[in-house]
């Protein structure tokens, strides 16, 4: 009797309660589906008593062979069905005796909480993230005087190193963005402006809108992407290969060695970046309007001072100030609070843009509604 | 056997690997038998791992052929190298598992890349691996969640996933306590019993050189090729070169270090 027609590759011979399987052909694995084990339809005899292997007509095997013996030997062992493999290949029997007596236990759902439970665990992993925000954004305004008067545990080069990472080399990047933005609020306060023959308040506009807004925000999200990004997945990885740990063995704050550098460097370099993004933010709104505008260079730039007063520059220097800060920190904290997998890495970079740039654009916004309420 | 049994299964032909225009090996020929357990030694940086990544198609070596049977690897196209690289499995130093994926995801993989097979046939395949390998819980457990031995023995299932003909196993027992070393050593002979799988084995763990590989290979740091041929053990007891017999006995070698 053949047990299942579309499988070439096993007979089986039923002498009363006794089953002999010969086992014929090439077993090795398929392509596609078509060649499934039948052992259901061998397990529906209810007399069935003992089960025995011929394997003399066999070809070449590889584990599919393993895997209809083991479903044979796993599906036997329940019904108390005697399984006798001696007449398996002396090489599949050894592989067999590697296998376990019986099938591993499906490995059960992991329980899902009820939602009670889920609030309380997502309340209590919050308070437990405030906490240590809490205490990373206090810690490092300690060290940071600590590190002014030259008593930080940091390496002066690491500084510099983040310090030329945050700033030169951020340069070519923030200068494009800028001078891009500057052209296209050129562009758009032309439209409405010339309606009323007020085109010379487009520098008003330009250089408003640069220093108070433009370049504050576009500057810090930049430097999000391109560094706050780079410190989350750079302290993320770290973590990973167990640097981390090899810091805190030797008893080296990671505070002070790997955070204070890089918050000081961004908090210094991000205002600079802020000063040169604006300028050459106007210098973008310019180029357009005198080439394309028409309107005299001299005007452009007699109206630009009169609009640019020191208290709006010093409102978006404090504003990149604490854009700086907070990516800083953003990145640091998400690095460390990264698992130690590559996916962690990824999610830990990916989060500190995210976080910062939503930070940004709040902070922002708390900005804009005090500078309401002192009239600035 | 048949004629076709004694044919080594891979053959290396004067063999150059470096990087950069300087090579860490040179002129390194050698057999591997069918079914042999094949040890590639020698001393921290003299190259064994460069020598794995040009037999596993990672590294193109500078000089040399590397024939797996009647091909040339490296003279093959990219489509037949990745044809022919299915023939063997690797285990990665350290397992190497992809991080974002369970052990048992780890293993079934390579089997919905390469087959057609369906989802029930992949995962009976897939639990029988983990079984041989003995890896009894914790297959749907993250990598991160698994211990260094188990990260090794989810790294051999998956080496196992497509059937291999050749198994490369970087430095295998690299941080196993001695008695998990030789568990996975016993293991790495039953595979070999069960399957009939040739093993290349990169290690300089005596104690698996000498109880398990049947041939190998000794390379030299300080002259950058082969110097000696042969099992570990006959190595150890007949090899006459210095610096082989430091290393097979744990001795400083007599020989002065080559400059660098």
């Amino acid at each position: 009797m053949t047990l299942a027609p579309d499988n070439p590759r096993l007979t089986t011979q039923i002498n009363g309660g006794d089953t002999l399987i010969s086992l014929t052909g090439d077993w090795i694995t398929p392509e596609d589906d078509g060649g499934t084990t039948a052992t259901a339809a061998l397990f529906e005899r209810k007399d069935l008593k003992a089960i025995t292997f011929d394997s003399r007509r066999l070809g070449r095997w590889d584990s599919s062979l393993l895997v209809f013996l083991s479903e044979v030997r796993y599906a036997a062992v329940p019904r108390s069905i005697r399984v006798d493999d001696s007449g398996v290949p002396d090489a599949a029997r050894q592989l067999l005796a590697l296998l376990p007596k019986q099938a591993a236990p499906t490995a059960a759902a992991p329980r899902q909480p009820p939602w009670i439970e889920h609030l309380g665990l997502r309340a209590m992993a919050q308070w437990s993230e405030t906490l240590a925000v809490t205490e990373l954004v206090g810690g490092q305004l300690l060290q940071t005087g600590a590190a002014v008067l030259g008593r930080a545990r940091m390496r002066r080069v690491d500084f510099l190193a983040c310090m030329y990472d945050a700033g030169i080399a951020a340069l070519p990047m923030v200068a494009l963005v800028n001078v891009l933005v500057g052209a296209i609020l050129a562009f758009v306060g032309a439209i409405e402006l010339r309606r009323f023959g007020a085109d010379i308040y487009i520098a008003n506009l330009v250089g408003l809108a640069q220093v108070r807004e433009m370049a504050a925000v576009m500057t810090a999200i930049v430097m999000s992407g391109r560094t706050g990004g780079a410190y989350a997945a750079e302290i993320a990885s770290m973590q990973g290969s167990n640097e981390l740990d090899a810091l805190r063995v030797l008893g080296i704050p990671v505070q002070d060695y790997l955070v204070l550098p890089r918050v000081m460097a961004l908090t210094l370099m991000t205002p600079i970046l802020y000063l040169y993004g604006a300028a050459i933010g106007i210098f973008g709104g310019f180029v357009v309007a005198v080439s394309m505008l028409n309107i005299s260079p001299e005007l452009f730039i007699a109206q630009t001072r009169g609009a640019v007063t020191m208290p709006q520059v010093l409102f978006g220097l404090t504003k990149s100030l604490a854009f700086g800060a907070l990516i800083a920190l953003a990145g640091c904290r998400l690095g460390l609070k990264a698992g130690r997998s590559a996916t962690d890495v990824g999610h830990a970079a990916t989060s500190a843009v995210v976080v910062s740039i939503i930070g940004i654009i709040m902070l922002d916004a708390v900005f804009a509604v005090c500078a309401n309420a002192v009239n600035l | 056997m048949d004629s076709e049994h004694k044919e080594p299964v891979l053959r290396v032909q004067g063999l150059a690997i470096g990087y950069g225009g300087q090579d860490v090996q040179h002129d390194v020929s050698f057999d591997v038998k069918r079914g042999s357990i094949f040890a590639i030694m020698g001393p921290s940086g003299c190259g064994k791992s460069t020598l794995l990544k040009a037999l596993i198609g990672l590294l193109r070596p500078t000089a040399g052929a590397v024939h797996f049977g009647a091909r040339d690897y490296w003279s093959l196209d990219q489509a037949h190298r990745d044809d022919c690289g299915r023939c063997f499995g690797v285990l990665f130093q350290g397992g190497a598992l992809w991080s974002s994926m369970t052990a048992a995801e780890n293993v079934a993989l390579p089997l919905q890349m390469f087959t057609k097979l369906g989802a029930s046939a992949i995962d009976a395949l897939v639990q029988l691996k983990l079984s041989l390998v003995g890896l009894d819980s914790g297959r749907a457990s993250m990598p991160a969640d698994l211990s260094g031995g188990m990260h090794q023995r989810v790294g051999l299932a998956r080496a196992l996933a497509l059937d291999p003909h050749i198994l490369f196993l970087d430095e295998p027992s690299a941080g196993l306590d001695p008695i998990a070393a030789k568990r996975f050593d016993d293991l790495v002979l039953q595979l070999r019993a069960g399957f009939g799988v040739t093993v290349v084995m990169v290690s300089h763990e005596l104690p698996s050189l000498f109880g398990i590989c049947d041939d190998g290979v000794f390379l030299d740091a300080a002259t950058h090729t082969a110097i000696a041929h042969g099992a570990p053990a006959t190595l150890r007891d007949s090899c006459d070169n210095p610096t082989v017999h430091a290393f097979m006995k744990r001795e400083r070698p007599a020989v002065n270090e080559a400059p660098a």
